[in-house]
């Protein structure tokens, strides 16, 4: 269709449409906020990289494939992969432990407890989020460790067979069996507090069609709640890995932390690793090429956390296209 | 489900004497020859309901005869839609709610500790205000997803999705697309689904809450054909606003009232043609003339 020429010229309104100073001022202030966190990454990232670059460029990709870690003035050889590994075992066991308790606290939260139960319940989540994770790791050390390892034992001695319950060492403390515990209870309040808040707001509708199809309230959870609350719960549960990956302290506690070698899959044996516990563990008696090298660390988790994250993103928003479509 | 759980009997041509079941006497004066020998198949006895310490419905007995339609007309808010919820036992997940008084499905008091709840939303089905299909389901899977939730035998999944949809008068439109989701039908569509869905599990009754308050003329239409070609073999009670809608549909209607500050109660109720030509309570009178509501 041809546009007669009498037709006027459309005038665009563009972003400003109708915006008092106020709203100028506020988005003004909203950007500069949003525009500060990005900086901040920024500046973190490229700290870690100019400062550490030199080493990760002696290193080579041996840096993240490699397991020796040698600091004789002669030697320099500073390698990561069993830390690496490490926090990605210890965070998924964590997972492991932590998810299914944080689902089903959730669920009953939501959808069981009466409003009095339901309301002590989310303040006593709240408050085990707070607890600093340096006083979880010492309790994990002084309290916890006896108790866990004994449920190490317990789990060699029956299902022992099982190659990942296997342990040679015959020592139970120190485990990345033990780390995963202690991870899930840091872990567990977060992954609750973000299922609560989705499986809430599961439609009422939804759930009153299931219930009354003849759904049990079970029936509906499954068919409604849990499929409507997908993608939330993924990025809860992604949230947990992020702080599993970066946890620093209280697996320093825990945990044995072997540098030269890998640790596949025993995880009743007192061998691990952690990115973020080495740093601790390593940074008091570093010496510059080291100190730069745990920096190269840094960067390194930094980078796997980013990664986790946008693929929790990723995971989030599928679902939430799933459902659009 | 438990051992001792009392399984609801299917509907069966019960004497009304016999049984004790009853049809209050406004109804049962002006019931038509063939009506006499109706069945009632639910009835309530008293009941009085409670959000809290609110009272908001005040014994209520009414009688709903088998392969009819019962109208619950009222103002918004006197409790219409409580009280259809009581009848299958979804008001009991609302927190605080209370109940006094007895449900009576096919002679058997449906709150008995002995009856499970889950069979008598199966025999007593619902279709809400607005129309809830399962986003995340295709149409198929809405139809069937009744008799996963309530865990009964699925024999012949495509006789059953496309019985189902041509009683709910859908299976023309959808026939082609039965895998799209359900989310893709219009708002009337959707409806029309929740009423296939409903009829999936076989319910013997009915219940509906304002099922087309939230469509358009022409969907609602085609509702209210459907809600009449259901009748012929199935009991169904719907809550309306729509003085028209009760008198195209229904056979019979009770009208709620809450008079100010005190408990909804059934001012009057009966027979749609008495309710709206000759209404014996000048209430009912004002009401369905719209002098207020």
């Amino acid at each position: 269709m041809s546009l007669d020429t009498n037709t006027p010229q459309p005038i665009y309104f563009g972003r400003e449409k109708s915006r008092t100073n106020t709203d100028k001022t506020f988005s003004s202030i909203v950007v500069v906020a949003s525009f500060s966190s990005l900086f901040i990454l920024t500046a973190i990232m490229l700290y870690l990289a100019t400062t550490s670059w030199s080493v990760l460029k002696t290193q080579g990709l041996g840096f993240i494939t490699g397991s020796v870690w040698n600091n004789a003035p002669d030697v320099q050889i500073f390698q990561i992969w069993p830390m690496i590994y490490g926090s990605l075992l210890n965070g998924v066991l964590g997972l492991v432990i932590a998810v299914p308790v944080s689902v089903l606290l959730a669920i009953f939260i939501v959808f069981i407890a009466p409003k009095p139960i339901s309301k002590v319940l989310t303040l006593i989540i709240d408050i085990l989020a707070a607890i600093p994770s340096g006083l979880i790791g010492l309790w994990g050390f002084l309290v916890f460790t006896s108790t866990a390892s004994q449920w190490a034992e317990l789990l060699n001695k029956y299902l022992g067979w099982i190659p990942i319950f296997g342990n040679e060492s015959e020592q139970f403390a120190r485990s990345p069996f033990i780390a995963a515990w202690v991870l899930a209870i840091m872990i567990t309040p977060i992954i609750t507090v973000v299922s609560r808040e989705i499986l809430a707001q599961t439609p009422k509708e939804l759930m009153d069609a299931a219930i009354g199809l003849g759904g049990s309230l079970w029936g509906g959870i499954k068919m409604v709640a849990l499929p409507y609350a997908r993608g939330g719960i993924v990025g809860g549960v992604m949230l947990g890995l992020g702080r599993a990956m970066g946890e620093t302290i209280a697996i320093y506690f825990v945990l044995n932390l072997v540098f030269d070698k890998v640790n596949l899959y025993k995880i009743l044996e007192p061998e691990g690793g952690s990115v973020a516990s080495m740093i601790v563990a390593k940074f008091g008696e570093a010496q510059v090429e080291e100190v730069k090298a745990l920096l190269g660390a840094g960067l390194v988790l930094f980078i796997l956390t980013l990664i986790v994250n946008m693929i929790a993103n990723a995971i989030v928003s599928r679902y939430r296209n799933e459902e659009i479509a | 489900m438990t051992m001792e759980t009392t399984q609801i009997k299917p509907a069966s041509n019960l004497d009304l004497d016999a049984t004790g079941v009853r049809v209050p006497s406004s109804v049962k004066d002006k019931l038509p020859s063939d009506a006499h020998n109706a069945n009632v198949l639910l009835e309530t006895k008293d009941v009085h309901i409670w959000f809290g310490q609110r009272l908001i419905i005040e014994k209520v007995n009414l009688a709903f005869p088998e392969n009819s339609v019962t109208a619950l007309i009222g103002p918004s808010g006197c409790g219409k839609s409580t009280f259809l919820r009581i009848l299958n036992r979804m008001h009991e997940f609302i927190p605080g709610a209370a109940l006094a008084g007895k449900v009576f499905y096919n002679g058997q008091d449906i709150y008995d500790s002995k009856v499970d709840p889950v069979d008598i939303r199966v025999n007593i089905g619902m279709v809400f205000q607005r129309p809830n299909p399962f986003p995340s389901m295709s149409i198929k899977e809405n139809v069937l997803s009744g008799l996963h939730l309530a865990q009964l035998p699925i024999e012949n999944e495509e006789e059953i999705v496309q019985t189902r949809l041509e009683r709910a008068s859908l299976w023309n439109e959808v026939k082609d697309r039965l895998d799209a989701s359900a989310s893709s039908l219009s708002g009337g569509q959707q409806q029309r689904l929740c009423i296939a869905r409903a009829l999936a599990i076989n319910p013997k009754i009915l219940l509906m809450d304002e099922p087309c308050s939230a469509l358009d003329p022409g969907s609602t239409r085609r509702i209210e054909g459907t809600i009449r070609e259901l009748s012929s073999d199935m009991t169904v009670v719907i809550v309306t606003h729509n003085m028209a809608q009760a008198q195209r549909v229904s056979d019979y209607t009770a009208f709620f009232l809450a008079e100010e500050g005190a408990p909804a109660q059934v001012v009057e109720n009966g027979l749609t043609e008495e309710i709206f030509s000759r209404p014996k309570d000048p209430r009912t009178n004002d009401y369905v003339n719209g002098l207020f509501g």
